[in-house]
């Protein structure tokens, strides 16, 4: 214990690190994946496939490897970001595909019948999105996007390849410089704990929430 | 006649079957040629019997623990399967001490086995190897466990800049820059005593992407032993060039087990022989010296 006890700050920093790169990851992919997921439910079949390409590509790529090409390959066209850009970039994007296809499912979940009625009201297919599917399917959604969201806490220990100080990569360091593999790497896993079981804990609230409004 | 087929081979990487073709008549002619020595010539020369050296020349094979991913002292060639470079060659040498004939007589006596930075000791302690020629700086550290032959070269931490960088002419000069070096090596550690306030926040798992991300301009320096930077401005064709400023020691030694000094004094003799004898500094000139490093003088060797 004594190992991380002595490098408390780092673990702190690297903690308050991976928080922010996650949330905001998860903000973005949400925007994301919800844009994906209407793409390939929309009428326009250009954009089904475009929807469908952006999924299986990124869904079946190594997150390492798009982080190492958003690094060292952005900069090769004129967009050179700093770490920590990059990382949000390549977290959001990968995670972005996965919101997607749960954000689909739960709005294949919806019943036909909602949607004829919408139709039937006259509202148009964003309308029909917005206020009637959306809502109804963010419920169904709700337990696996949080699945998503905790295992973008712990995918965002990749973000140490491209040097962003995130929890991973201060652990790591520690582990170089004093040599004390087990306790410090036994403390990085207690460390994720304290980020995701808190995580996992609130999610559940949330999905109870409005679960019950149905 | 070889190396003509091995750059074609090279060349039409795309003609794979040609290319494992090429490698295999390599092979057989050098094993030919090793068949062939002992027949002609000189004698072995004779050693006091119970050495290591005789027990070796006893059983006809000496294993041989190097690195296979160190371009310029141990790279194992994946088309032809050999591993080539400086410490490949100084292996060599050693081989042809023990058993006679010249170096590449001698190759075909030698098992090479790849030892990584992390099972030198365990293999030299177990005995699973002979000897370790691997980029294997001596310090006191290792000298508890293993013994050492040698120095046979003496490796300096260097910087590498863009060609068009003449702010940085020393180590001080890295203060409050950013400078890449690989995660967990001891340039870092050097760097960090030598430059506080240097900014190492980035830092990779090689050296290759260190120089990427100098070429993008995220940090600008890299520093590590001056015989990779060789490589890497090399390879950079002239966007990078070597500041020239060394500031760190490592000697490489040959690993042996610990307490056989017989076996130490013969090698530190054989080595103090092809320093003398030129053969030393051909193995540079065909090795490291491909890579545009300038052949150095011998280093001192340690009889410790």
């Amino acid at each position: 214990m004594g190992p991380v006890l002595d490098n408390l700050d780092a673990y702190l920093s690297g903690m308050r690190t991976t928080a922010t790169l996650t949330v905001v990851s998860f903000g973005v992919a949400l925007v994301v994946g919800t844009l994906i997921a209407s793409a390939r439910i929309s009428p326009v079949v250009p954009l089904r496939w475009a929807g469908a390409a952006y999924v299986e590509l990124l869904r079946n790529t190594p997150l390492v490897v798009l982080m190492f090409l958003y690094y060292f390959g952005l900069p090769k066209i004129g967009l050179l970001f700093s770490g920590f850009t990059t990382a949000v970039l390549a977290l959001s994007l990968y995670t972005g595909a996965f919101v997607a296809e749960t954000v689909r499912s739960g709005v294949n979940s919806v019943a036909t019948g909602q949607a004829e009625a919408a139709r039937a009201l006259g509202l148009t297919f964003p309308q029909t999105l917005a206020t009637v599917i959306v809502p109804q399917a963010l419920r169904t959604v709700a337990a696996p996007l949080g699945s998503l969201f905790i295992a973008l806490i712990k995918n965002s220990a990749v973000a140490f390849t491209i040097s962003v100080p995130e929890l991973n990569g201060r652990v790591d360091r520690l582990i170089t410089d004093t040599g004390q593999t087990i306790p410090l790497l036994v403390g990085a896993a207690v460390a994720y704990l304290l980020l995701t079981i808190p995580s996992g804990i609130a999610l559940g609230v949330l999905e109870r929430r409005v679960a019950i409004r149905r | 006649m070889r190396r003509g087929l091995r750059r074609f081979a090279v060349l039409g990487a795309v003609l794979m079957l040609t290319a494992a073709g090429c490698g295999d008549d390599g092979d057989e002619e050098s094993g030919g040629g090793a068949t062939t020595t002992s027949s002609g010539g000189e004698a072995p020369p004779t050693f006091a019997a119970g050495s290591t050296m005789a027990t070796l020349q006893g059983k006809g094979k000496i294993i041989l623990g190097t690195k296979f991913d160190q371009p310029g002292f141990g790279l194992k060639d994946a088309v032809s399967g050999k591993v080539e470079g400086f410490d490949v060659e100084i292996a060599k040498l050693i081989a042809a001490g023990i058993f006679g004939g010249s170096a590449e007589e001698a190759a075909g006596k030698i098992e090479f086995v790849e030892a990584v930075s992390k099972n030198r000791e365990p293999f030299i302690q177990e005995g699973k190897v002979d000897l370790v020629v691997a980029t294997y700086t001596i310090n006191d550290a290792r000298k508890i466990v293993v013994d050492f032959a040698g120095p046979y070269f003496v490796a300096r931490q260097d910087i590498m800049v863009k060609s068009d960088n003449n702010d940085i002419r020393s180590v001080e000069d890295l203060n409050g820059k950013k400078v890449c070096s690989a995660q967990g090596s001891t340039s870092i550690k050097n760097v960090q005593a030598k430059a506080p306030q240097a900014d190492l926040s980035i830092s990779f798992d090689t050296y290759s992407k260190c120089a990427d991300a100098m070429g993008d301009g995220r940090v600008v320096a890299v520093t590590t032993d001056d015989t990779i930077l060789a490589g890497l401005v090399q390879a950079s064709g002239g966007a990078f060039k070597l500041v020239n400023a060394p500031f760190s020691d490592e000697p490489y030694g040959i690993g042996l087990k610990k307490d056989d000094t017989a076996f130490r004094n013969f090698l530190n003799n054989r080595l103090q022989e092809i320093f003398d004898g030129g053969e030393w500094a051909a193995a540079f000139e065909a090795t490291l010296g491909k890579l545009g490093l300038t052949t150095p003088e011998p280093p001192a060797i340690a009889a410790y």
